[in-house]
């Protein structure tokens, strides 16, 4: 894994003289009052986080919590007041013109909420500008441009204006835009807000399997806290320019750090940001098919419950005896393989409660979390769906 | 009746004179060499007009209307000219063209830099914008004053006059175009690492360009107005004609000259809007 980004205490005052507001910051003297008394404007107070090689980190807060003046902090579109950002252990803002040159050219990309795109390019030559001005030679640059175009869907395109697609369109332009330049890190400034919903959410996936394949470091601002859980691997909450928690979205979820963030998680739809693996648990009982029904049928006493699941020694799920068939086959002399029955749900650690919920309410026997190689994970009952959505 | 009090009188007019000849005996080279560079501009210019055959002008004429807008609007203009060389004013109206075009040429040569500074200092900015709105409400009459001053009679001094009067529209249109290049666009550039000046040159510039092309229409069309009047000063062409009719109260011949400026101004404006028509992106 690896640190790629480390910000240190970062603080970004806009105003005549913005170092001279520093020392009253310290004092706590608040952003209202500073703005009142001096005309200085504080978009981001003493900020500190480290962002992990190939993860995608979200910057969640409202308007004017900070988060659009903080990402540009990190390609230095903003100059912060006082702080460090190291970038793979480099202190960017000690960078000359050539080097900070350099760094836009090759490590990192943006992209940006209302797409940023020319208008007075075609399409193509959108995604070419980051190669154009790197020098790359002009047969090169258009072989990489088609190409990434194709990769995010937008093949046949390229010589149509920016204004003539759609909003998703255009998007996915500023996205291809950014990935040409092969950029380590990409920082997406609510690249999907201006997005209707059903393009959003396909926005939002495709982000997913791009990420999937390219193994980049993503820092991504929202004010959307579902987009946040969904996209995060971690999510930093922001408010007045200060940080409030940073935390893996289960994290949060279990422990808001305080009023502010409690109120934020209330809004949230769990049921599209818990998987099955948050919660689901470990089988009290489980029965080992060379075990033999006498076993199983003690487990099941032993435990209180009616039904259990059988496995063999790797642990793989081989099905399910309830209680009464056991009984009877005891009583007949079957075997427990010969009782085994099927008709439960099986699904992966990573599903949603969202696609739970019809299982849990369909079957009557617990949802059994599999990993591929059919290995038995957990189990998730019923009542832990619903409870968990409340 | 109270008049005015005599001991008040305060001549500042021989302070300006004086400072004029202070300047024509200390940088007098420097006045004659823009004079002269000018001038030689100028003429080469009008010396193709007046070499141009007429049925050569007509044909140009026509193809520049088609090109820059439609066959309709070529056969009118070619027309129109055509009227213009019935009056007898066909040299006049080279003349007059001559001077527009030098003014014109003058005027994007300073203007379109300027109003580019202008875009990126807010300072230049503050102080510029009085200056340009003085320029404009200005009668086009008082530019006639300096330029008489620093280079005489004739036609330097005219196209001194109408560059000054012409010009605020390209520097304030070049400007604004720049401005108002979303904050984004700009931000998207700089952060590929491009320098300013391809942040200018690859993404400013022709962002701004239908903008500063709607500039330079205004700009010519201004420069045509005051060439009119520069005539005043010793520029031959339709202006001339008008001020002699107006001398003379000849109708027939003001009411031709007139028309003909006219004819002038409808082609240009409306061959430097064509032209800045096509500058604009699908939308």
């Amino acid at each position: 894994m690896g640190i790629k980004v480390k910000v240190e205490n970062v603080t970004k005052i806009f105003g005549r003289n913005p170092k001279s507001i520093l020392p009253k910051i310290k004092k706590g003297t608040s952003k209202e009052t500073i703005l009142a008394e001096t005309g200085h404007a504080v978009g981001v107070n003493n900020v500190s986080f480290e962002v992990n090689k190939g993860e995608i980190f979200v910057i969640m807060g409202l308007s004017g919590s900070g988060k659009s003046t903080l990402i540009r902090c990190l390609n230095l579109l903003n100059k912060p007041t006082e702080g460090k950002i190291f970038i793979d252990g480099e202190n960017i803002i000690d960078y000359d013109n050539k080097q900070l040159k350099e760094f836009r050219q090759k490590k990192v990309a943006m992209v940006f909420q209302h797409f940023g795109l020319f208008t007075h390019r075609t399409v193509l030559n959108n995604v070419v500008y980051g190669l154009e001005i790197r020098g790359i030679p002009e047969e090169e640059r258009y072989e990489i441009a088609r190409k990434t175009l194709a990769s995010v869907g937008l093949e046949g395109w390229e010589d149509k204006y920016p204004n003539q697609l759609s909003g998703g369109m255009q998007q996915r332009v500023g996205l291809a835009r950014a990935l040409a330049n092969d950029p380590d890190i990409l920082l997406m400034d609510e690249p999907f807000s201006a997005l209707d919903p059903l393009i959003k959410r396909e926005m939002q996936q495709e982000l997913l399997d791009i990420q999937s394949r390219l193994k980049k470091t993503i820092i991504f601002i929202t004010h959307d806290i579902n987009e946040a859980f969904k996209l995060g691997e971690r999510v930093a909450i922001m408010k007045d320019g200060i940080i409030e928690q940073i935390d893996t979205p289960d994290e949060i979820l279990a422990a808001p750090k305080n009023e502010y963030i409690k109120n934020f998680v209330r809004d949230i739809d769990r049921s599209k940001i818990l998987q099955a693996k948050n919660i689901m648990f470990k089988p009290s009982a489980l029965v080992s098919i060379k075990d033999g029904l006498k076993i199983a049928i003690k487990e099941m006493e032993q435990s209180g419950i009616s039904s259990i699941f059988v496995v063999d020694t790797d642990r793989k799920l081989l099905g399910l005896i309830t209680i009464d068939d056991a009984l009877k086959a005891l009583k007949e002399n079957h075997k427990l393989k010969d009782i085994l029955i099927h008709d439960y749900f099986t699904t992966g650690p990573e599903t949603y409660i969202q696609e739970l919920i019809p299982m849990a309410t369909e079957s009557k026997y617990p949802i059994a979390v599999m990993d591929e190689e059919n290995r038995l994970l957990g189990i998730i009952v019923r009542v832990s769906v619903l409870s968990n959505l409340v | 009746m109270s008049e005015f009090p005599d001991f008040l009188r305060f001549e500042i007019g021989i302070y300006v004179d004086n400072f004029v000849k202070w300047l024509m005996h200390n940088h007098g080279e420097f006045f004659d060499a823009i004079s002269k560079g000018i001038l030689w501009f100028l003429l080469n210019i009008e010396k193709f007009l007046l070499w141009l055959p007429w049925w050569l002008a007509l044909v140009l004429i026509f193809i520049i209307g088609w090109r820059s807008k439609n066959l309709r609007n070529g056969l009118t203009f070619t027309f129109l000219i055509f009227i213009v060389g019935t009056f007898g004013l066909w040299d006049y109206m080279m003349m007059t063209l001559a001077i527009v075009l030098t003014s014109v040429f003058i005027s994007l040569l300073l203007g379109i830099p300027m109003g580019i500074f202008m875009a990126y200092s807010s300072r230049l900015n503050i102080i510029m914008r009085p200056i340009l709105d003085g320029m404009q409400t200005m009668p086009s009459f008082v530019y006639l004053i300096p330029a008489l001053m620093l280079f005489d009679m004739g036609k330097v001094p005219a196209i001194f006059a109408t560059t000054i009067y012409a010009i605020p529209p390209v520097l304030r249109l070049t400007d604004l175009g720049i401005r108002r290049v979303p904050k984004e666009m700009v931000e998207a550039a700089h952060s590929f690492g491009s320098s300013s000046w391809q942040t200018l040159t690859k993404v400013q510039l022709p962002q701004a360009l239908p903008t500063i092309m709607t500039g330079i229409n205004q700009t010519t069309m201004m420069a045509l107005a005051m060439v009119v009047i520069a005539s005043m000063i010793g520029a031959k062409g339709l202006g001339l004609e008008v001020l002699k009719a107006i001398q003379h109260i000849d109708i027939a011949r003001g009411f031709e000259a007139g028309i003909s400026i006219v004819f002038l101004a409808i082609i240009i404006d409306r061959v430097s809007q064509g032209i800045a028509n096509r500058f604009k992106y699908p939308e």
